[in-house]
């Protein structure tokens, strides 16, 4: 099935019972699988008259406590980060799709790409099973943490034809969901305000500082437990390539490939885009001569491959800007022989 | 021994019924503590009104209001119905997810003019053009109250507001939106009014049309709306006794009350 596919099925298969969504490129064919698949489960998929309304059904949906999602391309993703950075501080379990055109959203993804002081976790799938795979880790995530879990693919991950076997995953036990609203509380004195800014009822107003404080203390720890990555080959490397996503498959080839003909380079891979697996690509990187950066954009995740390293290692960026006619992303970086000439001359560089 | 005269009381006994009726105003859905809204301001009468129907219907444990962002915002801390805080603009999609997994539950949206008409136009038509089966409730005070006093996609032509200084003119700032005869030219929506709470009579009537509107979404038959127009004394810059006259006279005149639409017509 095509990676698309494999997306809706596997969040079918953990729980979500809820989609709303306005069709853009490569995104549509996700968005189509929901409108196809979600009511033989009893779930709703709404078309949204914009991705306004999209991340706002979906908010509303999540309140009630169901498993929700919504998702679009980094146009659409831009129009809802108004909603996303207030979901994420309502405390509400979302998952959002990017099926991005190429890899220059990774700020948008990882900085919190609205308003105030927040982070959300991105996950970065390699092909279509990891995204059926991290796909049920988000809704078992966004559940536990209560808070917004993004998964980043793009063109290529979302129309590429691949053999994928939807299980399904339980993760382990999650608390209840006693937060939610389902009206049944009223006139209790002890109905529920589901609201990002700390108000409580009965009492006047709010105390920001408090609330602020008590999000940021959450979001240190999904920080320090969260943070995934995959690694090969870097313990004797000279140079370490570190790519996320799709483009990362390419890289893992040509590393392989370079091992194979006993060439000291290694492979360093960020599953989680936020928290970004510092730690581990400093260790990966210790005692190597650089570290090579290859992402599809102008330049976005060098700053943390920067930040993860703080000047252990030098850092070479061996990405760029690369698409097609159409601008989805699919550009000629993603070739192997062109991949394997950037990382070439990368360890030429790096060897005295 | 009793009196000849009928505007003297009877003392020679016990009064067989008070004196004075008494009466327990605080509505059963409103949790007790203070806000800061200004003196003369209509919102929490709306409030009010809307929180006693949802009472009457036996909706208390039954019922899931989306609050928008203005002035009102502040008063979610005392009712005492299970919430969901929107963004400015964004009840009405908010509300309609939570309706479409709650389908048992009553529904209602709370919003101001600025939160519907101006920031969120376009949610509030396709929710209402979707005949999506929830309530949306406007308090339409003409201005945006909460920033200070600005023009809102309702205020009426020549209102002096904070960026209105001469008055609202057509030519430089457009005409007001009739947002209740908009959404009742929808085929998805089943029950429009606009009500006042200018005085007794007008609340009263107002109460009347949120029956209607909550009895309409539980008989599952597709979107209602209820405008109530509010006194905002301070950002109409009059003096808070002078803000039931200006509702009735210069708001009402131009967003006239009543009913705009109803099943079967
Ligand atoms: C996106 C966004 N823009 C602007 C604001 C600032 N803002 C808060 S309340 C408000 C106006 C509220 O006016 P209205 O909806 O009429 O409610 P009222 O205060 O009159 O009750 C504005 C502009 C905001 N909160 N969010
Ligand atoms: S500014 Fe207007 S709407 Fe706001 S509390 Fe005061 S009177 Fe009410
Ligand atoms: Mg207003």
């Amino acid at each position: 099935m095509e990676g698309s596919e494999a997306i809706t099925e596997a969040a079918l298969s953990a729980g979500c019972r809820f989609f709303a969504g306005y069709p853009m490129t490569p995104f549509t064919e996700v968005h189509e699988g929901f409108a196809r698949r979600l009511p033989d489960v009893g779930g709703v998929c709404i078309n949204a008259e914009s991705e306004l309304e999209a991340v706002g059904m979906a908010w509303g949906a999540a309140a009630t406590g169901a498993r929700a999602a919504t998702g679009s391309t980094g146009q659409g993703l831009s129009l809802m980060q108004e909603s996303l950075s207030e979901i994420t501080r309502a405390e509400l379990p979302l998952v959002v799709f990017n099926m991005a055109r190429g890899q220059g959203d990774y700020f948008q993804a990882t900085r919190g790409g609205g308003h105030g002081d927040y982070r959300h976790v991105v996950l970065a799938p390699i092909d279509a099973a990891e995204a059926a795979h991290l796909t049920q880790l988000a809704f078992h995530l966004a559940d536990l943490w209560r808070h917004p879990v993004l998964i980043y693919g793009d063109y290529l991950l979302a129309h590429t034809s691949e053999a994928v076997e939807i299980v399904h995953r339980d993760f382990g036990p999650l608390p209840e969901k006693d937060w939610a609203v389902d009206g049944s509380l009223g006139g209790t004195g002890r109905s529920r305000n589901v609201n990002p800014i700390g108000m409580t009822k009965g009492s006047k107003g709010i105390d920001p500082a408090a609330f602020w404080d008590h999000l940021q203390q959450k979001t240190d720890r999904i920080e320090a437990a969260e943070a995934r990555f995959e690694t090969e080959s870097c313990e004797d490397a000279e140079l370490v390539v570190v790519a996320f996503g799709t483009l990362a498959r390419f890289a893992r080839y040509v590393v392989r490939e370079l091992r194979a003909e006993d060439l000291p380079v290694g492979y360093f891979r960020p599953v989680s885009l936020w928290p970004y697996p510092k730690g581990a690509l400093l260790e990966a990187a210790r005692g190597c001569g650089g570290v090579a950066c290859l992402e599809q954009n102008a330049g976005q995740m060098i700053d943390d491959v920067r930040l993860s390293l703080l000047g252990e290692a030098p850092v070479l960026p061996i990405g760029g800007i690369s698409t097609d006619a159409a601008g989805f992303g699919v550009g000629p970086l993603l070739d192997a022989a062109v991949i394997r000439e950037r990382v070439l001359g990368a360890l030429r560089e790096i060897r005295p | 021994m009793s009196s000849s005269r009928r505007d003297v009381l009877d003392t020679s006994a016990a009064p067989s019924r008070p004196a004075r009726r008494t009466a327990e105003f605080t509505p059963g859905l409103q949790l007790s503590g203070d806000h800061d809204l200004c003196p003369g301001c209509g919102e929490p009468i709306a409030l009010r009104a809307i929180l006693e129907t949802l009472a009457e219907l036996g909706l208390a444990d039954a019922a899931i209001g989306v609050v928008g962002i203005g002035c009102y915002t502040a008063l979610t801390s005392l009712i005492d119905v299970d919430l969901i805080q929107a963004l400015h603009g964004r009840a009405p999609s908010v509300a309609t997810g939570a309706k479409r997994m709650r389908p048992e539950t009553l529904l209602f949206t709370l919003q101001g003019d600025g939160d519907m008409v101006n920031e969120g136009l376009q949610e509030v038509i396709h929710a209402a053009a979707r005949g999506e089966k929830i309530t949306c409730l406007l308090l339409n005070n003409g201005v945006f109250g909460e920033t200070g006093g600005h023009m809102t996609a309702t205020t009426v032509l020549g209102q002096r507001t904070k960026n209105t200084l001469e008055g609202r003119n057509a030519d430089d700032h457009g005409h007001p939106i009739p947002i209740a005869e908009l959404i009742a030219r929808l085929g998805g929506t089943g029950y429009a009014a606009r009500g006042s709470v200018h005085d007794v009579k007008s609340i009263a009537t107002t109460r009347r049309y949120l029956r209607r509107a909550f009895e309409h979404q539980l008989r599952g038959e597709g979107f209602s709306f209820v405008e109530i127009l509010t006194m905002c004394p301070t950002g109409w810059f009059v003096p808070t006794a002078e803000g039931p006259r200006y509702l009735e006279e210069v708001m009402g005149s131009v967003h006239v009350t009543g009913e705009l639409k109803k099943p079967g017509r």
